[in-house]
């Protein structure tokens, strides 16, 4: 379990001014400071992959909301990080269209590559799996999401082929900067 | 003409949306023209009250009355000075629903064009998009379009020099089905745990930031520029029945064909599986399908010729909710398929009340236990007790009475499977694993 410190890092040291402008323009929108606590968590998850205790404590006093208040906000929602993650977080669909199309089958291949579970990071620290509820992409199931992006029509064979793409493109920048 | 018989999706383009020039060129933000030039406020709600526009959402409720329970305060009310807001709905996440996604990222300016019409209706000068995190490409699209109507004066002070005003944002949120619910929405919006409120008071009064606020969803709101712009009539004439204009009805599951489709409100689930989805894939048979979403209740091969509009569907004994048709076929078990659906629903409870968070819980755990051939003939009494447990009246929300429409159904419908899972001491869909 993590331990939340109680002295916080004051959020200009420790918070980048990219990460700062972010944020406030999404105060700016609001009402209220802390009505921009998620797209400030997702602000600092985009910049740095997901949100450490040291974030959490740096966004809350920047929001001047406590702590634990973002904590529960933070932890409520799936696409919060709170634990690192890998480089790419695998987020499969484990609805019902899905269900209905072989997804275990695209599911267990996955596993049974990455050598992973659930909820765990593979050693190199470049992938992390994850479930996900219904993705809207139910004509073209089984589907996934890796990022940004969507794959569709998902086959044991096309999804580890997309991941292995993904292995080869950081490979390729690795290979290029010395 | 494509524009008369597919208002909502005759412009939609998944690879290249139409930018607002192009959008303009077909006819785009003649609508909202329309309203905020020629019509007061008022008059606007009168049209769509006279529409019978009816929320796609889900709930079928009607858009103007909903509307009309925003309160217009007098000039010398201090809360004449207020905000108040207009949210779109766009945090699709019922399972087997993907209607609203299209039209987010194959017509983006469309729904702006509605939201202008709906906030100026409603007195509204600050709107917020709420959309789910995972539609990425949805999130470029309608930014990218928002800041286009910026420059062209569709959004920001004194739009087209009519003297209205409206800010909008796009607000992409971080997941959970919970957020669909409207007030749940709102205080996700506010940067809270998206537990739903208690109702009353309810949002059209006291809503974001306690203030009048209309949620309606994508689908509903793009009804808008058009029946301002065709006019009320043309509207009603679409449908043959007294639910008006179209619907965009999808299937999924293994059928032929899946995907989605406008078509006049009231085509029939067989018109939209055989016609549309083209039947069942090869070698496979109907064995039942959820009309509208996970949360709805069963329909059988013999409801092909039910129209799907609000009150032909709820004869049926279902409810039209999204649309979407999520089939199931006669090599899928139905035990399994609705434990899936209560692992969703168990998984997206809010957490908030107990009949739902234990609730959903112990349904999937007998469930486990029958598809693993260990349950009992006491599991089906017990899954019962739940489904009155968990109904509407003994929850805070909608989320476990939702949970228990397929539940029950299933259990009413697929008897001989539960039973023979039962009897056998296995599944007999994967007999062997």
């Amino acid at each position: 379990m993590n331990i939340i410190k109680t002295i916080a890092p004051h959020p200009s040291d420790y918070l980048t001014a990219t990460e700062l402008a972010e944020i406030d323009h999404e105060v700016s929108i609001m009402e209220t400071r802390e009505a921009a606590g998620i797209e400030a968590l997702k602000v600092v998850q985009d910049h740095r992959g997901w949100v450490s205790d040291d974030s959490l404590l740096a966004i809350a006093q920047y929001l001047k909301m406590s702590t634990a208040e973002l904590e529960g906000v933070a932890t409520f929602y799936n696409l919060i990080y709170r634990q690192q993650v890998g480089q790419f977080v695998i987020h499969i669909c484990d609805s019902i269209s899905c269900h209905l199309n072989g997804f275990p089958v695209v599911l267990s291949a996955i596993k049974k590559h990455l050598n992973i579970e659930y909820g765990q990071t593979t050693a190199d620290g470049l992938f992390t799996l994850l479930s996900n509820v219904c993705l809207g992409g139910c004509d073209k199931a089984p589907v996934m999401m890796i990022g940004k992006n969507h794959y569709e029509h998902l086959t044991a064979e096309s999804a580890i082929a997309a991941i292995e793409q993904l292995k080869k493109s950081v490979n390729d920048v690795e290979g290029v900067s010395p | 003409m494509k524009a008369m018989t597919h208002p909502l999706t005759h412009l939609v383009n998944l690879s290249a949306p139409l930018n607002l020039e192009q959008y303009s060129e077909l006819g785009g933000y003649q609508g909202a023209k329309t309203a905020l030039v020629e019509h007061s406020p008022n008059e606007v709600l009168e049209i769509v009250k006279a529409s019978n526009l009816k929320g796609r959402g889900g709930a079928g409720f009607p858009t103007g009355m909903k509307w009309s329970f925003v309160p217009n305060f007098e000039a010398n009310d201090p809360r004449v000075q207020d905000n108040k807001y207009l949210v779109c709905n766009a945090d699709e996440m019922e399972p087997g629903t993907f209607k609203d996604r299209l039209l987010l990222e194959g017509v983006p300016h469309q729904l702006i064009e509605a939201m202008i019409i709906a906030a100026y209706t409603i007195g509204a000068n600050k709107a917020y998009i709420f959309l789910r995190g995972e539609y990425h490409l949805a999130a470029k699209r309608i930014q990218k379009a928002i800041d286009q109507a910026y420059q062209a004066n569709w959004l920001g002070t004194d739009i087209q020099h009519t003297g209205f005003h409206l800010e909008l944002y796009l607000h992409t949120s971080a997941g959970r089905y919970i957020c669909g619910e409207e007030t749940a929405l709102i205080n996700a919006l506010e940067g809270k745990r998206a537990n739903p409120r208690a109702k009353p008071p309810f949002p059209q009064v006291a809503g974001l930031f306690g203030k009048p606020t209309i949620v309606n969803n994508v689908e509903t709101l793009c009804n808008l520029p058009h029946i301002l712009k065709n006019g009320v009539n043309w509207f009603k004439e679409v449908s043959p029945n007294s639910d008006a204009g179209t619907k965009i009805y999808g299937a999924c599951g293994r059928v032929k064909n899946p995907g989605l489709w406008e078509l006049p409100m009231g085509a029939t689930i067989g018109q939209v599986l055989n016609d549309h989805a083209g039947g069942m894939s090869d070698g496979l048979k109907l064995k039942g399908l959820l009309p509208g979403g996970a949360s709805t209740d069963f329909l059988m091969p013999e409801h092909l010729d039910v129209p799907m509009d609000y009150d032909s569907i709820a004869k049926a004994g279902s409810r039209l909710g999204t649309g979407g048709l999520i089939v199931l076929d006669d090599q899928n078990c139905p035990v399994a398929m609705v434990l899936n659906l209560l692992q969703f629903f168990a998984q997206e409870s809010c957490g908030w009340c107990t009949p739902c968070r234990d609730g959903t819980p112990w349904a999937v755990e007998i469930l486990t236990r029958i598809e693993n051939g260990q349950g009992s003939i006491e599991d089906i009494d017990a899954l019962l007790n739940l489904c009155d447990f968990m109904w509407i009246g003994k929850t805070h929300c909608a989320l476990a009475p939702g949970a228990v429409e397929p539940l029950k159904s299933a259990l009413k419908y697929f008897n001989d499977d539960f039973m023979q899972h039962i009897e056998q001491g296995c599944c007999p869909y994967h007999r062997g694993h």
